[in-house]
Parts: structure tokens; C-alpha cells; sequence
């Protein structure tokens, strides 16, 4: 269970949030929506803990998260704007050496299929990034879903650049995830095509 | 007295207001007292005659710059640990004065040479470690001003002045190291006189002076700095709670 | 899910470095001929006599290796800061310091250890013989570790800010000096007929401090950074 205590977030001048207060049970999905500019970004970032909060708290299972973070870190899997992968390896290569120093069990053929559940053919999974699409490139840094099992999900705007198809396959894998018992917190501009029963609705104010 | 309610930026700055007054006057009195000493009443040294007096600047100067960088440091290191933003503001403020006075010592130092052993930089063990410490003292504030957004340049230069801190006994040793290496070419400003009693106490004096003063100079800086800082509109009128609409 | 253990990320991460650092082969010659190229300014600047050159020799040599290691810094971290990997690595749940020495010790093989090997032949040409060669080797390869784990530290203060190139400059230039003094001084005492063993342990001893400390302060500046 993941929740936050009047959480409060300051960058440069503007406090763009404070005394947030939300609770995010397993098996549900938590949309976080608003403006650009509105802290949406910024709130994802702390809740992975690569940003400290200016005031409050974030509990997992009760416990701060700055008290445990690495045991925390090891369940969380975060993917930001930046898709973390190198342009200069191909596909295959990205995904077996980030999942495999994340820790989540990555061989050839468990690669392989991740990267064909996201929709990328088998050609390009041995081509260096650097020659494929937006798209491709962000599916392959979404790839590490399917090889992810951790409890905690972090994902910002994992649909941009995404096509139909893709964002269809994504979310199929985000339901999959809610109903093993997982949490996801997705920084979206669209709507979720998942039953409203396990979305909740976060709007940033700014 | 309940110091930690002056712990808010806002809460020190009276404090610091009248603080100020009182330190510069002693600061005043004090190198008047220790220039008079050692410029006027102190005997006049059979080997360099009157030029060795600038060394009543010089030596306090240089103590300061190393006193002020290590107490910047503290600073620093308590703004990371206690998350303390007036923390942090001081070191902001220390660090001019200390370049200022690691500058003065490096002026006078030329001064002092020129007359003494003809040039005006020699390459001995202070001047060269005094020198070293500018380009951090340089290196604090330059990190702090192009580092846009101000918690990070404030945690950076926090690291920096402590990285810094380590540095400076190492960046002594090695330097008097480096000079007795290369022996015979080098000079040593650190012969100085045979310290009569009385130019110590002018030397003590200066000292004493100089760190009246820099508190002084510091205070002044910091509540410029706490003016800059807080007058921020985040302080005085937070936004309001998100929203959180229920999964029905 | 495992967690892998400390060794396989540290292997894990120095892996992935030098399997990129083979795909872009030009980096590596990058900092060769930068050294070479500098320690030539010297004889054009000063004059081919060879007693000068040989007098300045070991400090010529040792200052154009302290430059090419800090042209080569801003390869550390600012790659992976741009692409979102750098992020993903302070996410493992493996003590962020240890991943440090990792990311530096690849980044030495590809820009330092060049620089070590190929010193001897620079030597040649500023006049340096048998012994004082083999003290230079050593001097480097005991000192430029150090040059990238100190190196590191304000490459990781920098990340993302404008004017890094000249600030990283200035605020390593400082923290390098006692290993030149160190380095240069094994050099030059073992020409004087003194013997390099007391400066190249202190250059162990500089190799050892910065190893245990200047992984700390880097990752506290990496988190810094990635705020």
C-alpha cells in the first residue's frame, strides 16, 4: 500500500503543491492528471525517491520510505520521461543489461519476448537504437514491464509517442500487473482504457 | 533563551540586525589598535627593516582565509544534515569574505616580496597553498551562480565546500613537500622575524580584528541574502491541495 | 524478483560501459592524441634543447596527462544523465557508491590506462631514460585512477549545468594538484638520484583516499543532480 502524507513539493520559486494527502491500495491504478507545470512530474520523481520532499511524508506498507530506501528502490520500477536506454546498443542488449542490473531476471529468450509483447518485430530487436522511431525507442523502455515483477509500478506519460496498437498492449500488461495485487502510478494526458473499479483519479492543481 | 526559534531565516534576520552594530565597532577599535601596534610601536627589524611590516596584514589575513573556509564548510555540512536553510545562507555569505581576505593575503604577499627578495611572486609554501585555496573559494561561488535553481546550487556547493575542507591539509602538505623538493630555488615566506612578543600581540590583535569584522561583513551579507531568498510569493501565499477524485 | 548481488551490478555496470565504449572506438584514441599533442606544444613553446626538455619533462608529461583526464571527464556521467540511464542506476537497489567505482574504473580503462601506456614513448621524447621511464609508468598508473575518482566528483557536480566544461575545470584543478605534485615529484626524484619510492607511495596513499572517499561525494552530488 502506498500513500502519501501531506507531501509537499517545491521547485525553484513556485510551491506547486502541498498537504497532499493520497492513499493507493493494491490492485489499483492511481492517474495522475493536470496541467503542465501542475507538479504531476515532479510528484512521480518523489514517489520513486530521487526527489526529497520539501514537507511530509511517502509510506510504503506503513514505513518511510527514506528509512528503507534501497529495500524500496527493489521494489519499485520506475520509467520516466527518459526512456534510460543507449542509443549506441541494440535493443536486446539494452534490455538484458538494465533489467539484469535492476535485478529482474532477464536471458536471451526472456528478452526476446518481452520485446515482442510490446509489438517490436524480431528484426529490430539486434539494431542499435539509435536507428529506430520514437515509438520504437519508448517501447523498448516500456519493454521492462513484462520482465518486471515488483509490486510497485511508476510510469510518466508512457503513451507518448506510443500508436494505438501499443498503447492497447501497454495497458493489457498494466491490468495484468493490478491484478497480480499491484500498484501503478501513471502520469497520463489520456484517459486510462481500464474499468473505472481500480482507476483512481489524482488532478494537480498547481 | 530558545536559540532554535532563530533558526528560520525570517526570525534572524533582527537578530542579525542588531548584532551587527555592535561587531563592527569592536572590529574598528581593534585593527586600529593592532595597526597602531604593529605599524608604529613595534621595533624595526635589523634584517628587513620596515617593509616586514606588512606581515601584520598578511598572516592574519591568511589564517582568516583558511578559518573562514573551513567554517563555511560547517555550515554547508549542517544545511545537508539538518535540511537548514539559514544553514546554507550563511555558507552563501562567508564565502566573498574569505576569498577577500585569501586575496589580501596574496597581495600583500607580493608586497612583501618585492621589497624583500626582489619579485613580486615568489612560489613558496603559504603563497602557493593561499592561491590553490582562491580557486576554491572561486570554484563555491561560481558553482552557486550557475546552477540555476537554488536548493540544488545551495546541496552542490555544499559538497563542494566539504570536498574542499579535505583538500586543504592535503593541498599544505603536498605544497611544503614540493618546495622541499625542490630546494634552493625557493624561498620561504614563513621565515619571518624572530616574533618579539610585542608583534605577536599586534599579529593576535589583527587576527582578533579581522574576525570581528568578518562577522560583521557576514551578518550584513546574510540578511541581504535572506531578503533575496525569501521574499519569494511561494512563502506568502501556498496554492491550494489537489483534488483527489474517488474510484467509485 | 532477485536482487542481484553487489558484484553482478558492479559488473553489470562496468560491462555495459566498455561494451559502449567499443562500439564508439574514437573516444579512447580521443585522449591519446591529446596527450600527444599537448606534451608537443612544449618543445615548441620552450625550445627542442634536450637538457631543458629533460628538466621538464616529467612535469610537461604529467600536466598534459592531468589535462587530457579532465577534457575526458565530461564522458562520465553526462551521457547517461541526458538518456535517462543515470537515473535508472540511482533506482538500483545497490549501494549507489560501489556503482560509482564501477562507472569510473570503465571510464579509466577507456581514457587513462591509454594514457599510462602510451607515457613511455612521450618520455623518449622529452629525454627520459630507462629508470625515470619506468617511474613515469608507475607514477601514472598509481595517479590517473585517482585523477578519475576525484574527476568524478565535479563531473557529477556539474551534470546539466551550462558553462560545465570551464566550472568542472576550475573545480577540479585544485583537488588534482597534490597528485601532480606527487606524480611529477616520483619523476624527478628519481632523475635526481633520490629514488621515486617515497612520492609514488604517497601516491598510493592519494589512490587509496580517493577510492574510499570520492565515491561518496559523487554519488551525493549524482542525487544532487538528478533532483
Amino acid at each position: 500500500m502506498l500513500q502519501t502524507v501531506a507531501l509537499s513539493c517545491l521547485r525553484g520559486d513556485r510551491r506547486l503543491f502541498s498537504g497532499l494527502n493520497v492513499t493507493v491500495q493494491p490492485g489499483t491504478l492511481l492517474a495522475v492528471v493536470g496541467e503542465n507545470g501542475s507538479g504531476k512530474t515532479s510528484l512521480l520523481r518523489m514517489l520513486s525517491s530521487l526527489l526529497s520532499p520539501e514537507d511530509g511524508a511517502i509510506l510504503w506498507h506503513g514505513q518511510d520510505i527514506r528509512e528503507q530506501r534501497e529495500q524500496y528502490c527493489a521494489q519499485l520500477t520506475y520509467i520516466g520521461h527518459l526512456n534510460g536506454i543507449k542509443d549506441d546498443l541494440s535493443a536486446m542488449e539494452n534490455l538484458t543489461l538494465s533489467a539484469s542490473l535492476a535485478g529482474d531476471h532477464c536471458d536471451g529468450p526472456a528478452a526476446h519476448a518481452a520485446l515482442e509483447a510490446v509489438g517490436l518485430r524480431a528484426q529490430t530487436h539486434q539494431l542499435p537504437t539509435k536507428v529506430l522511431s520514437q515509438g520504437q525507442k519508448r517501447r523498448v523502455a516500456l519493454a521492462r514491464l513484462w520482465l518486471s515483477a515488483r509490486p510497485l509500478w511508476l510510469l510518466d506519460e508512457p503513451f507518448t509517442s506510443l500508436d494505438t496498437a501499443a498503447t492497447g498492449l501497454v495497458t493489457e500488461q498494466l491490468h495484468a500487473h493490478l491484478k497480480r495485487g499491484g500498484i501503478a502510478v501513471v502520469v497520463t494526458h489520456q484517459e486510462v482504457g481500464l474499468p473505472s473499479s481500480i482507476v483512481q483519479r489524482l488532478r494537480m492543481n498547481g | 533563551m530558545n536559540w532554535s526559534k532563530y533558526s528560520a531565516p525570517l526570525a534572524f534576520y533582527p537578530l542579525a540586525g542588531k548584532m551587527v552594530p555592535w561587531f563592527s565597532v569592536v572590529a574598528a577599535l581593534i585593527i586600529a589598535v593592532g595597526l597602531y601596534i604593529g605599524l608604529l610601536v613595534a621595533p624595526t627589524d635589523f634584517q628587513q627593516g620596515d617593509s616586514y611590516r606588512i606581515i601584520f596584514v598578511h598572516v592574519p589575513a591568511a589564517w582568516m582565509s583558511m578559518f573562514l573556509y573551513v567554517v563555511m564548510a560547517i555550515w554547508a555540512g549542517i544545511g545537508m544534515g539538518l535540511k537548514a536553510r539559514l544553514s546554507f545562507m550563511m555558507a552563501q555569505a562567508i564565502a566573498p569574505t574569505g576569498a577577500m581576505f585569501t586575496f589580501l593575503a596574496l597581495l600583500t604577499g607580493a608586497m612583501w616580496g618585492k621589497p624583500t627578495w626582489g619579485a613580486w611572486w615568489v612560489w613558496d609554501a603559504r603563497l602557493t597553498s593561499e592561491l590553490i585555496l582562491l580557486f576554491q573559494y572561486a570554484g563555491v561561488m561560481l558553482l552557486r551562480t550557475s546552477i540555476d535553481d537554488l536548493r540544488r546550487a545551495d546541496r552542490a556547493s555544499g559538497v563542494f565546500a566539504l570536498v574542499g575542507v579535505v583538500n586543504i591539509p592535503i593541498i599544505y602538505f603536498s605544497v611544503k613537500w614540493w618546495n622541499t623538493l625542490h630546494q634552493g630555488a625557493s624561498v620561504s615566506m614563513t621565515a619571518a622575524p624572530k616574533m618579539a612578543t610585542i608583534m605577536l600581540t599586534a599579529m593576535l590583535l589583527m587576527t582578533f580584528g579581522f574576525w570581528m569584522y568578518s562577522i560583521a561583513v557576514i551578518l550584513t551579507r546574510v540578511r541581504c541574502v535572506i531578503l533575496e531568498r525569501e521574499s519569494m510569493p511561494a512563502w506568502s501565499n501556498p496554492s491550494t491541495a489537489p483534488e483527489v477524485a474517488e474510484a467509485r | 524478483m532477485t536482487r542481484p548481488s553487489l558484484w553482478e551490478a558492479l559488473r553489470g555496470v562496468v560491462r555495459r560501459d566498455l561494451l559502449l565504449a567499443m562500439r564508439r572506438r574514437s573516444d579512447v584514441v580521443m585522449s591519446v592524441f591529446f596527450l600527444v599533442i599537448v606534451a608537443s606544444l612544449f618543445p615548441l613553446g620552450v625550445g627542442p634543447e634536450p637538457a631543458v626538455l629533460r628538466t621538464i619533462g616529467a612535469g610537461v608529461l604529467w600536466v598534459a596527462a592531468l589535462l587530457a583526464c579532465l577534457l575526458s571527464l565530461g564522458r562520465v556521467f553526462t551521457a547517461d544523465y541526458l538518456d535517462g540511464v543515470l537515473e535508472q542506476m540511482v533506482l538500483i537497489a545497490q549501494p549507489l557508491p560501489v556503482l560509482v567505482v564501477g562507472k569510473v574504473f570503465a571510464h579509466w580503462i577507456v581514457s587513462g590506462l591509454p594514457i599510462v601506456l602510451l607515457s613511455p614513448l612521450l618520455g623518449l621524447q622529452f629525454g627520459l631514460d630507462g629508470e625515470a621511464l619506468g617511474v613515469l609508468v608507475l607514477s601514472l598508473l598509481l595517479g590517473t585512477p585517482s585523477l578519475s575518482m576525484i574527476g568524478a566528483i565535479g563531473a557529477a557536480l556539474v551534470l546539466g549545468v551550462r558553462g560545465s566544461g570551464l566550472l568542472v575545470a576550475l573545480l577540479v584543478l585544485p583537488l588534482y594538484v597534490p597528485v601532480l605534485i606527487f606524480g611529477a615529484g616520483a619523476v624527478t626524484s628519481s632523475m635526481a638520484g633520490i629514488g621515486g619510492e617515497a612520492n609514488l607511495s604517497l601516491l598510493g596513499a592519494c589512490l587509496v583516499l580517493s577510492l574510499f572517499f570520492s565515491p561518496w561525494a559523487t554519488a551525493a552530488a549524482l542525487r544532487i543532480a538528478l533532483e
